[in-house]
């Protein structure tokens, strides 16, 4: 089977995607989308030059519906201590995570 | 008729005249939800279970409390002479892809199973004001990531409430198996690729699909921004319509809602549908399906059994009075599918990046190094197979080097698939068309086991509702038969932008030409 998806590949997309996965599981979904490639490709039988437009909606935003931008203003949440409650890690109401490493930009 | 099969409309008229109260509705429904549904999605459990065969297992969190004080704040409310909402007293449930303040929201996945929302959507919010009675948050595909409700991580998944060894379909399963097992009156579903309406036919029940932007989405979990539309399942299309006249309209929290006015539906239902257009196109009789065993794609002519139904849908349609246009071209049909395999994985890998173990949800209890460790493992972890293979497959076709190969053809693609649309609605083109009637599914409800697995194959259960999403018009599905094993099967009318008060007003003049059919008698065996 010609794969497209190489292992090379596959493993640059999970660290992208920031997924751990043990290697049944990254075998089985490595033949998925390879499978799901094999769909996508049906998209070269049909001529699309760059004058057609992409479209990002389905549905054309024109004046006539468009709703109008919503004031920037401030609101603050009625109890902000609802959504701290949901956080997995808390000290004194700041977040808490592990370490971030140290990263040298190019 | 027991009071729990009592539909939308009967219940609030007879709340409204004191024949029934909100607290009697709700005791009925909560016994028929504790006969018939059996033990809730957990992630407890492992793999589906068959130590309840006969069980609907629709719920994941049931809120009883909850409903029983909305109850009382309606006979209260009647007590004291007040008006009371459209949907006052309506038993419902939601599919749990629905923040719903101070509830548990799990999108059916375990990285959020311990979140409970601090706010509420907005249809979930305008369905409650209305009236409703929340039942209860029902199961649904993980992140609404298929087609048959197996890829939930709350097991077990729902089951067929007609044929319990099949599938619901999905993603909205839980919402169409609770409407049609009459758990619930209406469910507030999404669809993204057919997601109400792929199940509401496996279900035998009503779906609607609005158009993009009549309903907000301020509140759902994203799956692909730019297809995912809330909407009704419904056992009736009355229920239908006066629930989307209650969740539809612009939404301060959600630019993509759009300002125009909404239609009275319930109101415009019966107006009759002489002279109304309504195409029949062979493209959506053809089905297309990846070969077992080379994985090539193959076409056919789609069961002549649902062909014959869907046909004879249009049959009664024209005897009330509608015009049928046959051999409507729609060539990018079998397009929608390849289309949506790139679009819809860009959009989810994007939406799905918040889920990190960070601020809120599951993470990982293992030792970590650093924070990027942490991602990886709490997002390996707590993801099922399905948002990974939509993460994984988004980050590839929009990768730099690939992004003009695969997704600006896709989003070219899309403007061919709503070209099709606009050529056949044009008001002054060949055919003048208020709706495009085609089957809603290439094949009634399938097994449970036959089809997961094989990822292409399920995304193909959608192939012909896809387009409508893609095209962002609105869509209904309504029960038309059921084929020799006795499941149901169903068909759809697709309409121009913001045509939803058509499509009612079509789905309602069906239902009255076919109430006195005798499979309309057939109830779930369950």
């Amino acid at each position: 089977m010609n794969e497209e998806i190489t292992p090379g590949i596959f493993e640059h997309l999970v660290q992208l995607g920031a997924l751990e996965l043990d290697d049944e599981e990254a075998q089985y979904l490595r033949r998925q989308l390879n499978n799901q490639l094999k769909a996508i490709h049906e998209l070269e039988a049909i001529p699309v030059s760059e004058d057609i437009n992409i479209t990002s909606h389905g549905i054309p935003y024109t004046p006539r519906i468009m709703s109008p931008i919503r004031g920037d203003e401030w609101l603050p949440n009625p109890d902000s201590n609802e959504i701290i409650a949901q956080v997995p890690e808390t000290d004194e109401g700041y977040i808490v995570v592990p370490d971030i490493p140290h990263t040298d930009l190019d | 008729m027991e009071i729990f099969e009592l539909s939308a409309h009967q219940i609030v008229e007879m709340i409204k005249h004191r024949e029934i109260s909100a607290t009697e509705i709700l005791e009925s429904t909560l016994q028929r939800v504790a006969q018939v549904d059996g033990s809730p999605g957990s992630i407890e459990q492992k793999d589906p279970t068959d130590q309840q065969p006969n069980h609907v297992h629709a719920f994941i969190t049931l809120t009883a409390e909850r409903a029983r004080k909305q109850a009382k704040l309606i006979d209260n409310a009647v007590a004291r002479g007040e008006d009371i909402g459209l949907l006052a007293g309506v038993p419902f449930t939601i599919k749990d892809i629905f923040c719903v303040k101070e509830t548990p929201t799990t999108a059916a996945s375990r990285i959020l199973a311990n979140f409970i929302s601090p706010y509420s959507a907005t249809p979930a919010e305008r369905l409650e004001a209305a009236g409703g009675i929340l039942l209860g948050k029902v199961n649904l595909d993980e992140f609404t990531h298929g087609s048959s409700n197996e890829s939930s991580a709350f097991k077990p998944f729902p089951r067929n409430p007609w044929n319990t060894q099949r599938v619901t379909g999905g993603s909205s399963g839980g919402s169409a198996a609770s409407v049609a097992a009459r758990e619930a009156v209406l469910s507030l579903g999404t669809d993204t690729a057919g997601s109400i309406r792929q199940p509401a036919a496996f279900c035998g029940v009503v779906g609607m699909k609005p158009t993009y932007g009549r309903v907000s989405r301020y509140g759902l979990i994203a799956f692909g921004s730019s297809l995912d539309c809330p909407g009704p399942l419904a056992r009736n299309v009355t229920d239908a319509a006066l629930m989307l006249q209650v969740i539809a309209g612009a939404d301060p929290h959600d630019a993509t809602a759009v300002s125009l006015s909404v239609d009275d539906y319930p109101r415009l239902l019966e107006n009759g549908i002489r002279g109304l257009r309504i195409g029949i196109s062979p493209d959506y009789f053809r089905i297309t399906y990846p070969d077992p065993e080379t994985g090539e794609l193959r076409q056919e002519s789609i069961t002549p059994e649902i062909e014959a139904a869907v046909l004879r849908a249009a049959g009664r349609l024209a005897e009330m009075g509608a015009d049928i246009v046959d051999e409507v071209p729609m060539p990018h049909t079998r397009y929608g599918i390849p289309a949506y395999f790139v679009i819809s994985r860009v959009e989810a890998a994007s939406n799905l990046h918040r889920f990190d173990g960070v601020k809120y949800g599951y993470r990982t209890p293992d030792a970590v190094e650093d924070l990027h460790e942490m991602y990886r493992k709490t997002r390996g972890q707590a993801f099922g197979v399905q948002p990974k293979l939509r993460i994984l497959m988004g980050m590839y076709v929009s990768a730099a080097q690939y992004s003009e190969q695969y997704y600006n053809r896709a989003l070219r693609v899309r403007t061919l698939i709503r070209q099709d649309f606009d050529d056949i609605f044009n008001p002054n083109g060949k055919y003048r068309l208020d709706a495009l009637l085609a089957p809603t599914t290439p094949t009634t409800a399938f097994p449970i086991g036959d089809v997961y697995g094989d990822s292409v194959l399920m995304q193909y259960a959608d192939q012909l509702t896809v387009p409508a999403n893609h095209a962002g018009v609105p869509a209904i599905s309504l029960p038309c038969g059921f084929d020799k094993d006795g499941l149901p099967i169903g068909f759809q009318l697709i309409g121009p932008d913001f045509s939803e008060a058509n499509l009612l007003r079509l789905g309602r003049a069906y239902e009255l030409a076919t109430e006195n059919d005798t499979w309309r008698e057939k109830r779930p065996a369950i």
